[in-house]
């Protein structure tokens, strides 16, 4: 039971750091991305390749992940960003496919759906951390992290900046913002963080396959912010707890699992409807000023 | 006109929007100091005038300096930050963003803005911060907006707002100040309380070129006026002089 716990507890801690990430841009700065678990996967993928095949271990294996998670989203960055409106969604899509399809058939390096296993558990001062509970404190330990960089990004001349650029990019520009400059910078931390993520489920788990970054996984971590309510920022944190519980009580109610796969879908979509209509804001989310 | 070279000359721009010619061979200087008013009829390009200034469009031809260095091509960012700052005529204030906020947005927050000093100098940031604060506090006290500080911009009155679209541009310290029409939409008693303000900001070393369309209002805040028709500079000189002008009235009135 308190491996259980453990384990849940580890996954909302992982998918804190998604949606944390994730909000950096879908509400703090506007830009609506559909390449997060994309971004998860680089992350999980560098850090084990590099510790399978390069003998990294995992703190090494993470600087990796977070760099290359950076550089991917500076590539789909710097040319969608430059051109204002919503061409970052369309650009995050096609990041989210080829990013997949690199996973499944890179197979030399990526070993497709057979997928990487034997990915070594992290250690820290030489003890290693293998336990579900002790990993609860290292996963809860980089959500505070992530957690506590995201807040000083957006309480801060820089986090006034991208509230500017988000609510008026014309004016932004004409009080000397580069926006263009901004919004691909926080594109890169947005990723680099989403990366870091990555390499904590590789190491956790440690095995790795392609299904676990697919398209869906990253519509699920919007999902989790916007329920959670895209102005606060521990919006995405409720969300992610939240929505990783339903599956979980789901299970106590001894509902056979062909029922209770579709179930799930039916609670996230039943959700996703009832707060569009009653709470656009999230569940954390301020309500809306003079309505 | 005055001996002094200008702050800002415009030469020779022009800029045409498919088959019309929005800007022709349009040629000015606005000296430093001073307020300069942009008048003309409606569609005589006056805000694509500006816009070509701020770095929002680029022009078919022509050069635009500041203290002599072409700006002409830079982007917006870049021609504010050599000290071109504007407003605009639909304001665009960042509604749901409180006042001190908005003004916040034009001081000077270098270190704060970068996020490596955000995490490695938080001394200096938070030191900065602090000198921004103290700034706008002052901006809105000059603008008479201290106690709506920390309201939302979009829930001050309209009036209001119009200072608070002046107040952020005058945080910034660019020396030149383009207001696209500060007065309009506004009653005679609002308008009483902008038009001080005006000179106040060439009090405090600001150069000011200025959208209006009131007539009376030009004559009395300008020093210099230059009058836009069809995109090209009819005439420039002292306001009163312009007023004289009976081709200039008849294209204005249509009498």
């Amino acid at each position: 039971m308190t491996a259980y716990l453990a384990h849940f507890l580890v996954m909302v801690a992982i998918y804190s750091i998604l949606a944390l990430s994730l909000n950096l841009l879908i509400g703090y700065s506007g830009i609506f991305s559909l390449a997060h678990a994309a971004i998860y996967g680089i992350g999980a993928y560098a850090s084990a390749l590099a510790a399978l095949n390069l003998g990294m271990g995992f703190w090494g294996g993470m600087v990796v992940a977070a760099s290359v998670g950076a550089l991917a989203s500076a590539l789909v960055a710097i040319p969608s960003l430059r051109v204002a409106g919503d061409y970052y969604v369309v650009a995050s899509f096609g990041l989210q496919v080829v990013v997949l399809a690199v996973f499944m058939n890179w197979t030399d390096l990526t070993k497709g759906h057979a997928g990487l296993p034997g990915i070594p558990r992290p250690q820290l001062f030489g003890f290693v951390i293998d336990q579900p509970f002790e990993y609860v404190f290292l996963a809860a330990g980089f959500a505070v992290a992530t957690w506590a960089i995201c807040w000083r990004l957006t309480n801060s001349a820089f986090g006034r900046v991208l509230q500017a650029i988000r609510d008026d990019e014309i004016a932004a520009q004409a009080m000397g913002k580069n926006v263009v400059l901004v919004k691909i910078v926080i594109a890169c931390i947005s990723s680099a963080l989403g990366a870091t993520a990555g390499s904590l489920y590789a190491h956790y788990i440690t095995y790795i396959n392609p299904s676990s970054f697919s398209l869906h996984e990253s519509i699920f971590i919007a999902t989790l912010v916007i329920l959670g309510g895209s102005e606060r920022l521990s919006g995405p944190i409720v969300g992610a707890f939240l929505l990783l519980a339903i599956p979980e009580l789901l299970k106590f109610m001894a509902i056979p699992d062909t029922i209770a796969a579709p179930m799930r879908q039916i609670i996230y979509g039943g959700l996703l409807v009832v707060f569009m209509l009653v709470r656009p804001e999230g569940i954390l989310g301020r309500a809306r000023h003079g309505r | 006109m005055a001996a002094e070279p200008a702050i800002l000359s415009v030469q020779g721009v022009a800029r045409s929007f498919g088959g019309i010619q929005a800007v022709d061979n349009c040629t000015f200087d606005v000296q430093s100091g001073l307020i300069t008013g942009l008048i003309g009829p409606n569609g005589a390009g006056k805000t694509t005038v500006f816009n070509l200034i701020t770095g929002f469009l680029s022009a078919d031809q022509g050069s635009i300096r500041l203290k002599g260095k072409e700006i002409l091509g830079l982007a917006p960012h870049r021609v504010e930050r050599l000290g071109v700052v504007r407003t605009f005529q639909h304001l665009r204030l960042w509604n749901k963003m409180s006042v001190i906020e908005n003004v916040l947005l034009g001081c000077a927050t270098t270190a704060g803005e970068n996020v490596f000093s955000l995490f490695l100098r938080a001394g200096a940031v938070r030191a900065e911060e602090q000198r921004a604060l103290d700034r706008a506090m002052e901006v809105l006290r000059f603008f008479g907006l201290v106690d709506r500080a920390h309201e939302l911009a979009e829930d001050l009155a309209y009036p209001e707002q119009k200072l608070l679209s002046m107040a952020r541009i005058f945080a910034t310290d660019a020396p030149v100040m383009l207001l696209d029409e500060p007065t309009s939409g506004l009653d005679s008693e609002s308008i009483d309380r902008i038009v001080p303000m005006v000179r106040r900001l060439v009090d405090h070393g600001k150069t000011v070129l200025l959208i209006e369309h009131n007539i009376e209002l030009i004559s009395e805040l300008s020093d210099q006026v230059v009058f836009l028709h069809q995109g090209q500079v009819l005439a420039a000189g002292a306001p009163a002089e312009i007023m004289r002008d009976p081709a200039l009235t008849e294209i204005y009135f249509g009498v």
